[in-house]
C-alpha cells in the first residue's frame, strides 16, 4: 500500500497463527451450487434479471431453494434445455435468443440481464459470454446482458455471488483522476448498506459506493483511487477483477459482531486517514449499544462447543465472532473454500488450535460430528434435521445469508440466531 | 428451450430418489455435480423426514471432468457400499452427468459387488419426476421380484385362506402417500382382505422377493405404479386395480372391483365398514349453496381425475375447468375432460394454466401449490389436491385422501375455503356494507382482505395471456358504451362472475347494435344468458 493509504492491516491485532494446519477433505459434498445465489442478489438489484441456463435440475433447485415459492413474479427463471438443444449448438443459441426475446417482452422492466451458466450449459460448452454481446448487440440501449457461470461444477453456493459480482466490474465506469474513493463489495441487506453509509458519513467519508447496487443504472465507478473494503468473504474473483482495473483492496476481518464490525470500519477509516478521534466519535455509541445487546446472549453460548459444516464461507468470521465475544468453543470450522489471503485477519483472530476443514466428505464429518457431540451444529438443510433426530441442536446455515447479520445494530441478532435453538431445548418438554 | 419458473415436476432423478427414499435397505448411487445434494432437503424439510435419503452423490467438480469421472464413481459407489450395507443398490446419473456418458451401470457391474446393482437409465432433458418415480419402481420390481409364488400358493391354498393383495405406488414426498396406505390397508382388512407388501413405501428389497405371494395388486397411484403393475401382470398373471379409491362413489367402485379380483371371496361389508359423513354433509339442507358452484381442477393425473368426479357427483359443483401436468395421461384426462364439455389443459407450464383459470373465472380451485398461489392472485378460494408439495401438505394428524375417511378430509378440505352459504347471501344482498365488501375474505378464516393481483399482474397479463387481460380489466373502470348507472350496478355482480357478466352485456348490446349499455341492458342481457 502506498501514501495517502496508510497501514493496511495494521488494525489486525497479531495473534495466532497464520499458518494454521487445515484438513483437507474430498467426498461427497452437502452444498448448494453458485446457482442458489440469485435467490438474494435478484431482490438486491431491482431491475435486474437472472436467466439460468439450465436443466430442469436447475430449475427444481431455484424453486427448493427459495424455500418457499416466491410467487410476486421472481426476477429469475431457467431457460431449460431440451433433447433437441443438446443435438446441436447453433440451435441452442437460436433457443436462447428467442427464450431471451420472449422475456425481455414479457418483463420491460428488466434493464439487465445475467445469462447464468449451469452444470449441463458448462459442460456442452455453450459459449455464454459471446451470447451475452450478440444480445448485448440486439438488445442495447435498454437492456445490458451479462453472463457469469453459477455451476456447481464450478462454484460452491456463495460463490454464485462472487462470479455475478466479477462479471460486473468490467461494467464500471472508470474514473482516474478522482479522489480515493471507498467501494463496499458485497451484497448486503438494504438497511445493513445504510447504517454502513452512515457510519462512513460520521467519519467524513460521504462518498462511499456499494457493489452491487440498488439499481443497474448506478454502478460505482472504479480505477487507482479506489479502495475497496470486502463486506463478505467469499469474493475472491471479484477482487481479483477489481484489483485489475486498479483497485486496492483494504485487508480487514469481516464485520460480522462489535469487535468485527469495528475493525472492518477501522481498515476504511486507517486507510483513508481518518483521524481516531473522529473514528471514535462515530463508532463508539453503536459500538456500546452492539455489546450491549450481545451480553444477554452470552449466558447461553459461552462455553457451548460449536461445530461448523462447510457452506457459505461464511463459517471462519462467524467462528471468530462466536469465541472471542461470546466465549463459544469451537469443535471443528469447516468451510468449502478458504482464501488464505482474504481471511489472514479472521483466522489471526481464531483461537489457536482451532480445527479447521477445507472441503467436505460428508459421511466421515457426520461421523466426527457425531463423536463430538457438539451443542450447536451449524449445517445446511438437508442434514439439520436428521441430525435435530439425532439428538444434535442444529442451526441452519442458510438462514446467516438471508438475514442481517452484519453490523452492530444487528450483532445481538446474529449472536440470537445461535442462542435459539438451545433456548427452545431448554423450553420444551415433549 | 422451455422459459420456466416454477416447475410441477422435478427432474427424474428426483423420482428415483423418492422410491429409493421410500424404501428400507436400498442405496442410490447419483453421479451428479457439487450442487445437485439440494434434493435432500425435498426429503428432510418439505417432509420433515428424520433422516437422510439413502443417496450417495459423486459430486464432481470442474478440474474432475479433465480427469477419470468413471473411477470416481466406482470409488464413491465402493465406499457407499462398505459404509451403508445395504441389500441393493441404483446408480444413475443426473442430468450433467448423463451429458459426461460415463455409464454408471456398465462402471457398477465392473466393480462386481455382491449385491444386485440396479442401473437406472433416466433421460433427463425427455423425462420428469413422476416417469424417473415409474421407471425406477419398475426396474426395482423386475430386478428383484423374484418367482411367482402366489398361483402355486393359491392354487394349494385351503378354502379358508383370505385373499392377498400387495398396494403399489406409495412413495416418499408423495401428497399424503402414507395416510392413503393405511386407509386402504384398513378398508381392505375390513373386507377381508390382506396386504402382503406395501411398495416402494417401507418396502426392503426382501420384501419385493414376495411380491408373487399376493393374489392381485392395488395399484394407489398410476403414475408410479402402472408400469410395474402391468409387468406383474404379465409374468406373474397378477392383475391390477385400475380404480383409485378417491371419493365415495370411487371407494365403493374400488370396493367392488377389489371383490372381482378376490375372487368373490370378499365378505359382506355392510356392518363392518365404517361409512364416510360426505354423503349426508352433501345432502344436508345447508349444502345446498354449493350447488353448482364453478371449480378448476388440477393437479397429477390420479387426483385431478378423481377430484374431477367427487366434485361433480359428491359436492354438486360444476366443473369449468380440468387439466394435468401428467403429459403421460393426457388421454384418460381429454376423456374426462370432455364428458363435462370442457377441453383438458394439459401443460407444465404454470402461465397458461393461471391462463386458464383466470378465463374459466372458477369460484374454487383445486389444485397443486401452484395453483394455490395463483388462485391467491386473483382472488379466488383454492384447496390443495396434488403434488408438487409444501411443507403445509404434511399435516401432523391423520389426513387421507383415499378411502371414505378420505373423503372426509376432502369434504372439510374443500369446503372449508369457502365463504359459507348464508354469508354469502348476505354479502350478495349488502354488497356495499364496509365489512362484507367483495374484497372480504370468508368470515371463518379470519380477518384480512383478499390479496388483490399484484400490480405487475397487470403488464405480465397484456403480454401473456388476453384471458388474464379479461379478468384484469373486469377490476377496472369501465370502457365507453357503459352508462354510469349500469356501470355501478355491474359492480354489485360478485367479482368472480363480473368479467363473465361483462362480457355477456357487451356482446348482447354489440349484437343489438346498442349505442349505450344501460341498467336494463344489463338485465337483458342477465335473462338472455340465462335462458
Amino acid at each position: 500500500m502506498t501514501p495517502p493509504f496508510a497501514g493496511e492491516g495494521a488494525a489486525v491485532p497479531v495473534a495466532g497463527c497464520r499458518e494454521r494446519p487445515v484438513m483437507r477433505e474430498r467426498g461427497q459434498r452437502e452444498v448448494f451450487c453458485g446457482l442458489t445465489g440469485i435467490v438474494w442478489l435478484h431482490r438486491k438489484i431491482q431491475d435486474a434479471f437472472f436467466l439460468v441456463i439450465g436443466s430442469r435440475t436447475c430449475a427444481h433447485l431455484m424453486q427448493s431453494a427459495a424455500g418457499v415459492m416466491i410467487f410476486a413474479e421472481p426476477r429469475f427463471a431457467t431457460a431449460v434445455m431440451e433433447e433437441r438443444d443438446l443435438a446441436g449448438l447453433a440451435d441452442a443459441n437460436d433457443e436462447l435468443d428467442a427464450a431471451v426475446a420472449r422475456l425481455l417482452e414479457r418483463r420491460p422492466d428488466i434493464k439487465m440481464l445475467f445469462l447464468v451458466g449451469s452444470c449441463p450449459s458448462e459442460v456442452i460448452k455453450l459459449d455464454l459470454s459471446r451470447a451475452a454481446a450478440r444480445l448485448s448487440d440486439r438488445h442495447a440501449p435498454a437492456v445490458r446482458i451479462l453472463s457469469y457461470s453459477g455451476s456447481g461444477i464450478e462454484t460452491t453456493f456463495t460463490q454464485g455471488e462472487d462470479r455475478c459480482l466479477a462479471a460486473l466490474v468490467p461494467e464500471l465506469p472508470r474514473v482516474d483522476n478522482a479522489p480515493p474513493q471507498l467501494l463496499i463489495v458485497g451484497a448486503l441487506a438494504d438497511v445493513v448498506e445504510d447504517q454502513f453509509a452512515r457510519l462512513f458519513a460520521a467519519m467524513g467519508l460521504d462518498t462511499v459506493c456499494f457493489l452491487p447496487p440498488r439499481r443497474a443504472g448506478d454502478l460505482p465507478a472504479v480505477g487507482p483511487n479506489t479502495r475497496f473494503l470486502l463486506a463478505q468473504p467469499f469474493l475472491a474473483d471479484a477482487a481479483k477483477a477489481l484489483e485489475a482495473r486498479g483497485a486496492a483492496h483494504i485487508a480487514a476481518p469481516f464485520p460480522l459482531g462489535a469487535e468485527g464490525t469495528t475493525l472492518w470500519l477501522k481498515a476504511a477509516a486507517q486507510a483513508f486517514g481518518v483521524d481516531p478521534m473522529c473514528f471514535r466519535a462515530a463508532t463508539a455509541a453503536p459500538e456500546a449499544r452492539a455489546k450491549r445487546a450481545l451480553a444477554p446472549l452470552e449466558a447461553s453460548l459461552a462455553g457451548r462447543r460449536v461445530f461448523f459444516f462447510p457452506d457459505s464461507q461464511l463459517e471462519i468470521p462467524l467462528a471468530r465472532m462466536l469465541s472471542r465475544e461470546l466465549g463459544a468453543r469451537l469443535v471443528e470450522v469447516g468451510t468449502p473454500y478458504l482464501h488464505r489471503q482474504h481471511l489472514a485477519e479472521e483466522l489471526a483472530l481464531l483461537p489457536e488450535g482451532t480445527v479447521l476443514s477445507e472441503g467436505q466428505d460428508v459421511d466421515r464429518q457426520l461421523d466426527r460430528v457425531r463423536a463430538a457431540a457438539p451443542d450447536i451444529t451449524v449445517c445446511g438443510l438437508g442434514l439439520a434435521n436428521p441430525l435435530e433426530a439425532e439428538g444434535l441442536t442444529t442451526k441452519w446455515s442458510i438462514e446467516l445469508l438471508f438475514t442481517p447479520i452484519q453490523g452492530y445494530e444487528q450483532a445481538g441478532d446474529l449472536a440470537a440466531l445461535f442462542a435459539r435453538p438451545l433456548d427452545r431445548q431448554t423450553r420444551l418438554r415433549v | 428451450m422451455q422459459l420456466t419458473v416454477w416447475t410441477y415436476e422435478g427432474p427424474p432423478h428426483v423420482g428415483a430418489m423418492r422410491v429409493a427414499t421410500a424404501m428400507e435397505g436400498v442405496h442410490y448411487v447419483l453421479h451428479a455435480p457439487q450442487g445437485d445434494t439440494y434434493a435432500d432437503l425435498l426429503f428432510t424439510m418439505i417432509e420433515r423426514r428424520d433422516k437422510r435419503p439413502p443417496v450417495t452423490y459423486t459430486t464432481f467438480e470442474a478440474r474432475d471432468l479433465g480427469k477419470d469421472t468413471a473411477e470416481l464413481f466406482q470409488a464413491t459407489l465402493i465406499a457407499a457400499h462398505e459404509r451403508f450395507k445395504p441389500q441393493a443398490m441404483l446408480v444413475g446419473s443426473s442430468c450433467t452427468a448423463e451429458l459426461i456418458q460415463d455409464d454408471p451401470g456398465g462402471l457398477a457391474r465392473a466393480t462386481d459387488l455382491p449385491i444386485p446393482v440396479i442401473p437406472l437409465e433416466l433421460p433427463s432433458y425427455q423425462r420428469k419426476e413422476n416417469w424417473g418415480a415409474a421407471e425406477t419402481f419398475y426396474q426395482i420390481v423386475r430386478t428383484l421380484a423374484g418367482s411367482p409364488r402366489g398361483k402355486a400358493m393359491a392354487d394349494r391354498a385351503d378354502r379358508d385362506r383370505r385373499p392377498l393383495c400387495n398396494l403399489l405406488g406409495p412413495t416418499a414426498l408423495g401428497f399424503r402417500h402414507r395416510d392413503d396406505v393405511a386407509e386402504i390397508t384398513k378398508l381392505l382388512g375390513e373386507i377381508g382382505v390382506d396386504v402382503g407388501v406395501v411398495a416402494p413405501l417401507g418396502a426392503a428389497p426382501d420384501d419385493i422377493a414376495r411380491l408373487g405371494d399376493a393374489d392381485f395388486n392395488v395399484v394407489l397411484y398410476p403414475e408410479i405404479a402402472g408400469v410395474a403393475a402391468k409387468w406383474l401382470k404379465r409374468t406373474f398373471g397378477q392383475d391390477f386395480t385400475t380404480t383409485v379409491p378417491i371419493g365415495v362413489g370411487a371407494t365403493r367402485d374400488f370396493i367392488a372391483e377389489v371383490g372381482r379380483l378376490a375372487g368373490g371371496a370378499v365378505t359382506d361389508a355392510a356392518g363392518r365398514i365404517s361409512p364416510s359423513n360426505l354423503p349426508w354433509f352433501s345432502r344436508s339442507v345447508d349444502s345446498n349453496y354449493l350447488t353448482g358452484k364453478r371449480v378448476f381442477v388440477f393437479g397429477d393425473a390420479t387426483h385431478a381425475l378423481a377430484a374431477a368426479r367427487v366434485a361433480t357427483e359428491e359436492f354438486g359443483f360444476t366443473l369449468c375447468g380440468l387439466g394435468t401436468y401428467s403429459r403421460e395421461f393426457a388421454r384418460d384426462m381429454r376423456a374426462a375432460a370432455a364428458q363435462h364439455g370442457l377441453e383438458a389443459v394439459i401443460s407444465d407450464d404454470y402461465l397458461d394454466v393461471e391462463a386458464s383459470i383466470a378465463e374459466a373465472q372458477p369460484e374454487l380451485v383445486l389444485g397443486t401449490q401452484m395453483e394455490r398461489h395463483i388462485a391467491k392472485r386473483l382472488g379466488i378460494a383454492c384447496a390443495v389436491i396434488s403434488a408438487p408439495v409444501h411443507v403445509q401438505d404434511y399435516p401432523a394428524r391423520y389426513s387421507p385422501q383415499m378411502g371414505f375417511e378420505g373423503a372426509n378430509v376432502l369434504w372439510d378440505s374443500w369446503v372449508h375455503p369457502l365463504v359459507m352459504g348464508l354469508e354469502e347471501h348476505l354479502l350478495g344482498m349488502f354488497r356495499d356494507d364496509f365489512e362484507f365488501h367483495d374484497g372480504a375474505r370468508p368470515s371463518h378464516l379470519g380477518a384480512g382482505a383478499r390479496v388483490e393481483p399484484a400490480p405487475e399482474m397487470a403488464v405480465r397479463a397484456s403480454e401473456s395471456s388476453s384471458a388474464v387481460t379479461a379478468v384484469a380489466e373486469a377490476a377496472a373502470p369501465i370502457a365507453l358504451g357503459w352508462g354510469s348507472d349500469a356501470e355501478e350496478e355491474l359492480r354489485k355482480i360478485p367479482f368472480f362472475v363480473r368479467g363473465k357478466a361483462r362480457r355477456n352485456t357487451e356482446q348482447f348490446a354489440l349484437e343489438r347494435g346498442l349505442a349505450e349499455i344501460t341498467v336494463e341492458t344489463l338485465y337483458d342481457a342477465k335473462a338472455h344468458f340465462s335462458r
